[in-house]
């Protein structure tokens, strides 16, 4: 298999996190908005498992691991927030929800 | 006997923790019935202690009830101790009685007043202070008893508070002595840090022991402590609070701004006598204050239309005399005028009032008049007490005391030809004021109808007052007539005797002689102007300098016009000017910046999840940037 070298694992991360970030900032549909998180955490642990891989260490995946934990429960508390506003504003539009401005 | 002492304070006081607590709860009746008897128990009391301490007087002279240890911080240990010796003795029986005898009247004066249970609650916590003073064993004491008084004068002065005058009337009371008190607190305070202690009798024989005669300790703190009873004795120059005093009840008048109250100064020289002869020149302006204070009293007095006015510059007057006594070294004169002041001056107050009762509250003498027929027993007891108020001789109480001071103002080392004459002018003025009320109001003809009467709670305390006024002064005679000083043999244990000594051509019976001539000038004085020629004192009244005269002596010479002026406006003025104080300006400038932080930082909460994640987004840049570069 041909090694992958960690300057290009680590460009295709962060290449992933701005593209997450930009998703995050550009979407106002809550559940797009969720998606882009997902993607973001999957590009910080693919981070991980490069540096991992770099340095013939297990912990990459180990955190990676991790990572993927707290995405599950990151989600599910995340589609409980959208069925709520969803039941609340009677859309999935963020920026509807935006009733606590100072 | 004597350790029922403690029971004279302790009476008023649960008079008036009854009357505060559940007084506007109780019936009328009941309320008076708590405020009078407590005064009541408290003046038998002090008879019996009295009569027990003439009987078997205690070694030295004095009896000591220490009851609790006050304070207790290392050797700083005031105790609140009792002190009895002839001097807080005499004092304490004759304010008892009064305030007793005062406390009946009231229960009938005031019975249609709103604050009945009020005003017995705060009259008896006005006696509970003033027995406090006198009995007080050490300064801080006697300055808790000194401040309470000052505090139920101000509450009884604006007792009718719905009156914004009577308000401004007390404050200014309250504010005028408080100056004296300050005075006195800085005195307080000199004497203990140089003796080390407040117990007044061992700091007096501390004073004596270690401090020389004329040297500069005794003279600043006996300055000082005069400073306080200036104030609180309404003399020069401190005396323009009392003829505003006179907006109270008349009761209080007659108790706190004439019998008791005012006297206190008199009993704090007389209780550190020997701190004013370790200070010569503090005695001798002593002296002259009581002696400038009594003439200068006397002329208002006689300018007065107001007839509570009239009594009160009288007793401003009359309170000079005792200054006198006690700047020549006359204690025992002093202490025997007060006590017959009481007497007369409670006396004149309480007809006051029931004639300004039948009057409808009229308090203008010259719309008041033959009122002798119309009202025999007023007219009876005010006659009693104007008499012993001038002096008529031999008869009235007034005229012993008031001769003994006549003489000791010639005869001391450190009286001389002008006090003596000031005193004799003094005695004329009186004269001539009082009778010139009392013509005025009870001769003539009669131009008013008399609306209400007096009922026994009334007149009884008058009475009796009037008979007191009689014979309080046959207790001390002078040799020309019997020679029979009871009240000075017994005072002897408490004050030291006095020491007359000089007089050259003079002598006691001549100088009484013309006392009593001063009095029958003052007498005739005022007969011609105001019963025979009335037109003579009208064209008098009347003339340029007459007129000018009258309205200078009218405004108690001036005194209000130059505190106003001096001291008032400026104090107004800036207040005024400083209304937006300056101190304050950069606390505001911090509350101004941060409400304009604030302004500005809440436009970024918009409450956009986007915008906050931007926010964050462009902040992890920033530091992750400024990590990079570093």
């Amino acid at each position: 298999m041909l090694p992958v070298s960690m300057g290009q694992g680590l460009l295709l991360a962060s290449f992933l996190f701005a593209l997450g970030l930009v998703g995050l900032l550009v979407r106002r549909n809550v559940i797009f908005m969720l998606m882009s998180i997902e993607v973001m955490l999957n590009a910080a642990g693919l981070a991980f498992v490069v540096a991992g891989s770099r340095w013939s260490q297990p912990d990459g995946q180990v955190v990676f691991l991790f990572i993927l934990a707290m995405a599950a429960s990151e989600v599910s508390v995340g589609l409980a927030l959208v069925l709520q506003l969803n039941r609340q504003f009677k859309s999935l539009d963020a920026d509807e929800a935006s009733v606590m401005r100072g | 006997m004597l350790h029922l002492l403690w029971l004279v304070p302790a009476f008023p006081i649960l008079g008036f923790l009854v009357l505060a607590l559940v007084g506007p709860r109780l019936p009328r009746k009941l309320a008076a019935v708590v405020g009078v008897a407590s005064i009541g128990a408290s003046a038998v009391v002090s008879i019996l202690v009295a009569t027990d301490f003439l009987a078997a007087p205690p070694a030295n002279g004095a009896f000591r009830q220490t009851l609790w240890s006050w304070i207790d911080i290392g050797w700083f240990r005031p105790q609140v101790a009792l002190y009895l010796d002839g001097l807080s003795l005499v004092m304490t029986t004759v304010v008892t009685v009064v305030s007793f005898l005062i406390h009946l009247y009231s229960a009938e004066f005031m019975a249609d007043d709103d604050g009945y249970s009020r005003f017995f609650a705060y009259m008896n916590l006005f006696v509970a202070s003033m027995v406090m003073l006198l009995l007080a064993d050490n300064l801080l004491l006697l300055y808790l008893g000194w401040e309470g008084v000052g505090l139920c004068s101000y509450l009884l002065i604006g007792f009718w508070y719905r009156d914004p005058v009577n308000g401004l009337a007390a404050r200014k009371a309250f504010i005028v002595t408080r100056v004296g008190d300050t005075a006195m607190a800085l005195g307080l305070f000199l004497l203990f840090s140089h003796l080390g202690t407040l117990d007044i009798q061992a700091s007096m024989s501390r004073a004596a022991s270690q401090w020389p005669v004329g040297s500069g300790l005794p003279i600043a703190a006996a300055a000082l402590l005069l400073g306080g009873a200036v104030g609180k004795s309404a003399q020069l120059p401190l005396q323009t609070w009392l003829p505003d005093a006179m907006a109270g009840p008349t009761p209080t008048s007659a108790l706190i701004h004439a019998a008791t109250m005012v006297t206190a100064g008199v009993y704090l020289i007389a209780r550190t006598h020997v701190l004013y002869e370790l200070a010569p020149p503090v005695q001798l302006a002593v002296a002259i204050v009581g002696a400038s204070t009594l003439v200068m009293a006397g002329f208002s007095a006689l300018t007065q239309w107001d007839l509570k006015r009239v009594l009160a510059y009288s007793t401003i007057s009359q309170i000079g005399y005792m200054f006198l006594a006690l700047g020549v070294g006359a204690w025992t004169a002093a202490i025997f005028h007060f006590m017959t002041h009481a007497f007369f001056k409670a006396l004149l107050f309480l007809v006051a009032g029931i004639v300004i009762h039948a009057m409808n509250d009229e308090h203008s003498i010259f719309r008041m008049g033959g009122l002798r027929r119309l009202m025999p027993v007023a007219f009876w007891t005010f006659l009693i007490g104007g008499c012993s108020l001038a002096g008529l001789p031999f008869l009235t109480a007034g005229f012993y005391s008031k001769d003994l001071i006549v003489w000791a103002a010639w005869s001391s080392p450190r009286g001389g030809w002008a006090l003596w004459s000031a005193a004799l002018l003094g005695v004329l003025l009186t004269g001539l004021y009082t009778f010139r009320v009392i013509f005025v109001v009870f001769f003539g003809e009669p131009t008013a109808e008399v609306e209400k009467r007096p009922g026994p709670a009334m007149t009884i305390p008058v009475i009796v007052l009037a008979a007191l006024s009689l014979v309080g002064g046959l207790v001390e005679l002078p040799p020309a007539l019997g020679n029979l000083p009871l009240f000075s043999r017994f005072m002897a244990s408490a004050l030291p005797p006095f020491e007359g000594g000089g007089g050259g051509a003079m002598s006691e019976g001549l100088s009484g002689l013309v006392a009593a001539v001063a009095f029958f000038a003052g007498l005739y004085g005022a007969y011609v102007f105001f019963v025979r020629r009335r037109s003579l004192a009208n064209q008098m009244a009347l003339s340029r300098p007459g007129r000018a005269l009258h309205r200078f002596w009218f405004a108690d010479w001036g005194f209000d016009w130059l505190y106003d002026h001096a001291l008032v406006r400026p104090v107004v003025w800036f207040a005024r000017v400083n209304k937006g104080d300056v101190v304050d300006a950069p606390y505001r400038g911090i509350a101004r910046v941060s409400q304009v932080l604030h302004h500005g930082l809440s436009l970024t909460e918009t409450g956009r999840v986007r915008w906050y994640a931007a926010g964050i987004a462009a902040g992890a840049v920033v530091f992750v940037g400024i990590a990079l570069i570093l």
